[in-house]
């Protein structure tokens, strides 16, 4: 079985890229925020709830928009196996001290709702989920830096077990002004030939992750 | 109270992030959640909390939220009748 990536779609600081070409960046660096509703606005999405998503989801639902743009997966794959595998290295850790800030002094105790819920990075690829109605596997997975090692084998082990035939992977860090992300549509190849290679498509494993993770962030160096 | 109207549209827009909404946009009188602006349940709990914070009100009986989240009118309203 060979696995594929069929697309790949980063957010490198206020750049974002399909398949490595350039298909968005602000007119004003502003930071994140205004990063996000830009994006927003410039992808034409139409999904009020974005806007009380904390940022890590707002980053996660923005790469997956982009991602998935001119896609229907579900035509191909069944509901229930196709997923997300996500992975980062600061967990929901801003909507985590934002939500402390509320409820660290006892005397002014007001835990905000809206911000506890997002409490856990998890929050992100189910917002995905829900948005695209994927009803399979979804996680997210906490490494210091981008692991094409873990990615791989996490996506990999899904397809061996039978658990998708779909999978979005891939890396979605976000911590203040901060932020970058690359996620991959990784299908199982349509190409094969006798050896079982594909001549086609980009072949999915760690050392193309790699590569490719390099390289989009290679301008921001 | 049209005083406290306003600064209630205010308060709501920034603690629900409705962030494509200005004051003028929201109806004193229109219903908050169903047809009006479609607030949810965390929305709700947003609101409770912000009366409790902003204007030192707690809302003893969750009953009573229907009655008094109905509209922004009904917020002032209470807020009018509670504050201390």
């Amino acid at each position: 079985m060979s696995l594929v990536i069929k697309k790949y779609c980063s957010i490198v600081t206020d750049r974002i890229n399909v398949d490595g070409r350039t298909v968005f960046t602000p007119d004003n660096q502003d930071g994140f925020k205004k990063f996000a509703r830009a994006a927003y606005r410039h992808f034409q999405t139409d999904y009020p709830k974005f806007f009380k998503m904390d940022s890590l989801s707002k980053l996660g639902f923005l790469s997956v928009e982009v991602l998935l743009k001119g896609e229907n997966v579900l035509s191909k794959h069944s509901i229930e196996k196709t997923g997300l595998i996500l992975t980062n290295a600061s967990s929901s850790l801003e909507i985590d001290e934002k939500h402390w800030d509320t409820i660290r002094d006892r005397g002014q105790y007001f835990p905000s709702p809206s911000n506890f819920v997002y409490t856990l990075p998890n929050i992100m690829a189910g917002e995905a989920a829900i948005r695209h109605e994927f009803r399979g596997e979804n996680t997210v997975l906490i490494s210091k830096a981008f692991n094409a090692e873990l990615i791989f084998n996490t996506a990999d082990l899904a397809f061996k077990t039978g658990a998708l035939e779909c999978c979005i992977c891939g890396w979605v860090e976000q911590y203040g002004n901060k932020y970058e992300s690359l996620l991959f549509l990784v299908e199982r190849s349509e190409h094969e030939n006798e050896e079982g290679k594909s001549e086609e498509d980009v072949i999915f494993e760690p050392s193309i992750l790699l590569k490719i993770y390099k390289r989009e962030r290679a301008w921001k160096n | 109270m049209e005083e406290l109207i306003q600064k209630l549209k205010v308060e709501i827009i920034e603690v629900l992030n409705l962030e494509e909404m200005e004051p003028e946009d929201i109806d004193s009188d229109d219903p908050l959640f169903g047809e009006g602006l479609g607030l949810d349940s965390i929305d709700a709990l947003e609101l409770i909390v912000l009366l409790e914070k902003n204007y030192g009100i707690r809302i003893e009986d969750p009953k009573d939220g229907r009655k008094i989240f109905f509209s922004v009118r009904t917020m002032a309203e209470y807020i009018t009748e509670n504050q201390k």
